[in-house]
């Protein structure tokens, strides 16, 4: 079953597959898939970028709606925590997070290892320190875009969700959840987007992404300029297929307003 | 009919409600004190790992780095600003080959990555040294602190133009018509009724662009310039020591931080005519 799905994604396979663009157009060149050209490491290397930003979307938006819920609570203390946390973290530069995120945390499992007794080296996986600190990046934005969406809903939906005898966690799933994310959804869609340009600083610490794998490619072929124009246009066409995507999913959300 | 014959004698005021200790209140506990921790932690690093000497050596390196920065940013931002007024207005041109090539730079511009695009300038131009050298561009080509300019200034220049036209289009027709029945020539409304209206819409975005490109900065570092990011790399690098990203750290949000407010100041004061 499971040779059925990856010969399927094969067969599929945008970039290096058997309608593949490099396979259809890129064969004798330098982005020729396999052997011959650089085609299946950059297509790897597009892979890897897409799996970040997916992977990242959801942690970030749940820290993100966490943070949104603190940053409106009637809790002082809370409050407080959540401001230091946005401005911390949308005052670094992503570059900077990225590096302290990497490193700090390193270390920081060193010294508890130590601690236990362990003495080794550790390296921690350059994907799960780029999904941490883009995680980190895009919650402390996306909670101002959510904080302005909640107070665009009137207090009025509360009440009436507590007149109907729901419980708190069930007004927020069935009343003001639906609505938030209609008013939302365009900055989130911002967010995404800047959340795949983003994820090109992963290639600074090793990470095989799109940048890191056309960089190698460069620096081999002494292509440069063409394999730097590949990413860019690569780039273009991520963003471009999200906005597309993401069209349909703001019309979607906004299906129940098209009647009235 | 019904006499009081009794008075209720005055009442203290009611007991003020002792707060409950939620789960709010908890969390909020909970999550300060884990920021606490930390920035003890963090003092406690930076006060057990001083070093004299390497404050001495590496002191004014940071300065330096942030020095550049600092310049970097002021000159791609202002350059960008005078860039960005012919795209803002082919954008807004009803020409459609103008309009269409406005679109695709403001496009192409802001759906790649700066770090790709500041490749693109630095090794992939440079990857055409003879007919540079053949056009006499050369030197500035060669520079990576040319490169890391120029690639910001196109950066910013799209994102400018974006601004300058959504708070250009934001002014209300009636003002341009405004202007017309009062026999205002074109260039003359333009200049003294249209943009002073949209650069107060612009304010904010201009503030936030230029927030967005000091943290942008950051990536010069990695094409050699030793701006704040850089100088701070080549600390770790030589000394390995984890403070050398929290002094970076500190120095970033100072700026940004700084640069917030003086932008709500200049905000608050330039729309204090608007306010009732």
């Amino acid at each position: 079953m499971s040779g059925f799905f990856s010969a399927l994604f094969g067969a599929l396979d945008p970039l290096c597959g058997p309608i593949g663009l490099f396979s259809l157009f890129g064969s004798g060149t330098l982005v020729a898939c396999g052997e011959a050209g650089w085609g299946d490491e950059i297509a790897f290397g597009v892979k890897v970028t897409i799996s970040l930003a997916l992977a990242t979307l959801p942690v970030g938006l749940v820290i993100g709606f966490l943070i949104a819920l603190a940053a409106q609570s009637e809790e002082k203390l809370l409050r407080l925590a959540a401001g230091i946390y946005t401005t911390i973290f949308r005052g670094l530069p992503e570059l900077l997070t990225l590096f302290i995120v990497y490193y700090g945390l390193q270390i920081l499992i060193q010294s508890v290892l130590s601690s236990l007794g362990y003495e080794g080296r550790i390296e921690i996986n350059a994907f799960l320190a780029g999904m941490a600190a883009l995680a980190v990046v895009f919650s402390s934005y996306s909670s101002e875009v959510l904080l302005s969406a909640f107070r665009a809903i009137p207090r009025g939906q509360y009440e009436a969700g507590d007149a109907l005898g729901l419980r708190r966690w069930r007004t927020m799933r069935l009343v003001i959840l639906p609505q938030l994310i209609r008013i939302a959804l365009p900055g989130l869609t911002n967010l995404w987007l800047i959340l795949l340009k983003d994820t090109s600083y992963v290639s600074v610490i090793g990470l095989a992404d799109i940048l890191r794998q056309t960089g190698i490619a460069a620096r081999v072929s002494k292509e440069a300029f063409f394999f730097y124009v590949i990413a860019c246009m690569l780039y273009l066409i991520l963003a471009m297929i999200s906005s597309f995507g993401l069209g349909f999913v703001e019309r979607w959300a906004k299906r129940s307003g098209i009647s009235r | 009919m019904t006499a009081v014959t009794e008075l209720i004698p005055p009442q203290p005021a009611p007991a003020a409600v002792k707060r409950k200790l939620g789960a709010a209140r908890i969390a909020g506990i909970a999550v300060l004190a884990v920021w606490v921790l930390l920035a003890v932690a963090l003092a406690g690093m930076v006060v057990s790992g001083w070093d004299q000497a390497k404050f001495l050596r590496y002191g004014p390196r940071y300065l330096h780095g942030l020095w550049v920065t600092i310049s970097l940013v002021g000159l791609a931002v202002i350059l960008g600003a005078i860039l960005s007024l012919p795209i803002a207005f082919a954008r807004m041109s009803k020409n459609r080959f103008l309009n269409g090539i406005a679109y695709a730079y403001v496009y192409v511009f802001r759906s790649t990555p700066l770090l790709a695009q500041l490749f693109l300038i630095y090794y992939g131009l440079g990857s055409f040294r003879p007919q540079l050298e053949a056009v006499g561009l050369w030197w500035f080509f060669r520079e990576a602190w040319y490169c890391g300019l120029f690639s910001f200034v196109l950066n910013t220049a799209a994102y400018q133009a974006e601004i300058l036209r959504g708070a250009i289009e934001s002014v209300p027709r009636g003002q341009h018509e405004g202007a017309a029945a009062l026999g205002i020539s074109k260039y003359i409304a333009f200049r003294k009724i249209i943009l002073p209206q949209a650069l107060i819409v612009a304010l904010r975005p201009y503030g936030n662009e230029i927030v967005l490109m000091m943290k942008g900065s950051a990536v010069v570092a990695i094409v050699t310039v030793y701006d704040l990011m850089g100088e701070t790399r080549y600390a770790f690098s030589r000394t390995f020591d984890y403070q050398a990203y929290l002094w970076a750290a500190i120095f970033y949000l100072a700026i940004v931080e700084a640069l917030r407010h003086v932008w709500a100041f200049l905000e608050a004061r330039l729309t204090r005519h608007l306010k009732r």
